[in-house]
């Protein structure tokens, strides 16, 4: 009756505390954006251009994280640039796993054509580099969220197909679908019942995991003046317009990396930490 | 009367290779009948052919399947699964994968009692406390709410058979049970099995590979070579004078554990090649 793995505490983690808490100050970073801003994100002012962090000499302790080549505060734009980061790993993220996890579990448990379908459509997509293909996308659509939202998902819903696929046809081998079959239950109610919890924990790895990276392509596309309106504050158009005065000031590419890089680490932490949590096994 | 009747069923792989040849077979309420037969001989697939859960590569080809006196294969799926899943049951092989490992024990026995026969979920839960009880498990309660990694291997197949009985199904199927537990605890499955068979009064299609089960479990036995049928008799009269070549021959190969060195004998190659000729001379039967 007693199961040794039952015992073992996986320390619920440090792993989980520090991922989750930084992503939710940066939730709430990005909810109260208005008030915690001391400037303007937008707000000009060039003779206040290129100054330090608050700890170097020349600091104005109005710009705690200085400012950039125009003047406008750092702080302030990462706060609203949080904004747009989290908006696109929340939507984007949670889109694209829909899509591709569907996908993927029909064709996992399913088979036949449909299968069939889904796993050449899969195929072709993955011989398409990613990042090109997304540029090409937002050259069609036009710039703006709901773009870099599709765009995302339309690249990267072969993530999820892919690995629910393989792990449903696994599953779907076991003994337990079997004499859920003869006990009555209709396919469709054995996918969402049987099939579906065994996959859950690895769909919400993943999904974790694609809320980092839809953070970095948002970020990418920013970087190359294809995400949303040039003024809006984004960390991907700040590192580019931190890149052109790195030797003058190299607080303006640096803070905002450092947020990317914290955040898509999290992502994906939290996702092995919620892993584990999901798992009856390791629970 | 005969509660499963089974009459010329032929399984064929996709590509048209046959996997059960013609299969009759009928066993009567509250009887108990053994299936053996080497691996890979479509013992099984007889099995799975009645519950409706045969293997994607394989496809039902002709024969009928009456259970309780109605043409299954005449019926619709739905209405099919729902009679199946009122009527018959299967007890699995494998205890380790036949049970959805991220749900609790109790609703996965409940589940057909509500699905499929309607009952309101405290009674059918309090079924299902009664069933666990009655497969000698200590604390139903507790094993209601755990995990299917939180037992063990025998617990589990304990389990399954509450889980099998748990509709009073009047046929079991049951798909070697014994066959993945520990020899210590295969006899006390064994045991069980029939003790709730008795119980019950239901008819159980008894899967194995072991002559030493049947003599011990059943009252009669169908012997199958290549998925077709090569000898349909009674227990005793098995036992006392196997009539075809190749069940005197199955027969003698058991081993037996007063003798284990002698006893150690193949089916010898000439009578395989005999019961060769046999199958090959039904096909091409059947094939006209």
């Amino acid at each position: 009756m007693r199961d040794a793995r039952g015992d073992i505490r996986h320390l619920p983690g440090l792993r989980l505390w520090l991922s989750g808490g930084w992503l939710l100050l940066l939730v709430l970073a990005a909810i109260f954006a208005p008030m915690l801003s001391p400037h303007d994100p937008l707000e000009q002012d060039l003779f206040a251009a290129r100054l330090p962090p608050f700890w170097e000499q020349d600091a104005d302790p109005a710009y705690l994280l200085g400012t950039d080549s125009l003047g406008r505060d750092l702080l302030s734009r990462m706060l609203y640039g949080a904004r747009l980061a989290l908006t696109v790993a929340l939507v984007a993220g949670t889109l694209t796993c829909l899509v591709g996890a569907t996908l993927g579990l029909i064709a996992g448990y399913y088979r036949g054509w449909a299968d069939l379908v889904i796993s050449r459509l899969v195929d072709i997509w993955m011989a398409f580099p990613p990042v090109l293909f997304a540029i090409l996308l937002i050259a069609v659509l036009g710039t703006g969220l709901t773009s870099i939202i599709i765009a995302i998902v339309v690249i990267d819903w072969t993530r999820f197909s892919r690995v629910v696929r393989a792990e449903a046809m696994s599953q779907g081998a076991m003994d337990y679908v079997a004499s859920a079959q003869v006990a009555g239950r209709s396919r469709f109610g054995i996918a969402l019942a049987e099939i579906l919890p065994n996959v859950l924990p690895t769909i919400v790895a993943l999904l974790t995991l694609e809320m980092g990276i839809a953070v970095i392509v948002e970020a990418i596309l920013s970087f190359v003046n294809l995400s949303i309106s040039t003024d809006e504050p984004t960390w991907g158009g700040m590192i580019a317009e931190g890149r052109t005065s790195i030797y003058q000031a190299w607080w303006v590419l640096v803070f905002p990396l450092f947020a990317l890089f914290l955040t898509v680490l999290s992502f994906s932490q939290l996702g092995e930490g919620l892993k584990e949590y999901f798992d009856p096994v390791l629970r | 009367m005969s509660y499963l009747s089974i009459q010329d069923l032929t399984v064929r792989l996709r590509n048209g290779l046959p996997l059960l040849r013609k299969v009759s077979l009928d066993v009567k309420s509250g009887e108990v009948r053994a299936l053996v037969g080497e691996s890979g001989a479509g013992k099984s697939m007889i099995g799975k052919a009645v519950l409706g859960i045969l293997p994607r590569a394989a496809r039902l080809t002709g024969g009928t399947i009456l259970l309780d006196g109605e043409d299954l294969l005449a019926l619709p799926p739905k209405a099919r699964r729902q009679r199946i899943g009122a009527k018959a049951a299967l007890i699995p092989q494998d205890p380790l994968t036949a049970l959805n490992p991220s749900r609790r024990i109790g609703p996965q026995i409940t589940d057909r009692l509500v699905d499929i026969l309607g009952w309101k979920r405290p009674e059918a839960e309090a079924r299902a406390f009664e069933l666990l009880e009655e497969v000698h498990i200590q604390s139903p309660r507790r094993v209601m709410k755990s995990y299917p990694h939180e037992l063990s291997g025998g617990m589990r197949q304990r389990v399954l058979i509450a889980s099998a009985f748990a509709a009073e199904p009047k046929l079991i199927i049951a798909d070697e049970p014994t066959t993945a537990l520990d020899v210590t605890v295969q006899k006390q499955i064994l045991k069980l099995i029939r003790e709730m068979q008795e119980r019950h009064q239901t008819a159980l299609l008894f899967v194995t590979h072991d002559l030493g089960v049947v003599s011990k479990i059943s009252q009669s036995l169908t012997v199958l070579y290549a998925g077709k049928v090569i000898e349909d008799t009674g227990v005793r009269a098995f036992f006392d004078a196997p009539q075809h070549a190749y069940s005197k021959a199955l027969l003698a190969a058991t081993p037996k554990y007063t003798d284990p060195d002698g006893s150690l004998m193949p089916v010898p190659d000439n009578i395989i090649a005999a019961v060769e000729r046999e199958v090959a001379a039904f096909d091409a039967q059947m094939n006209e």
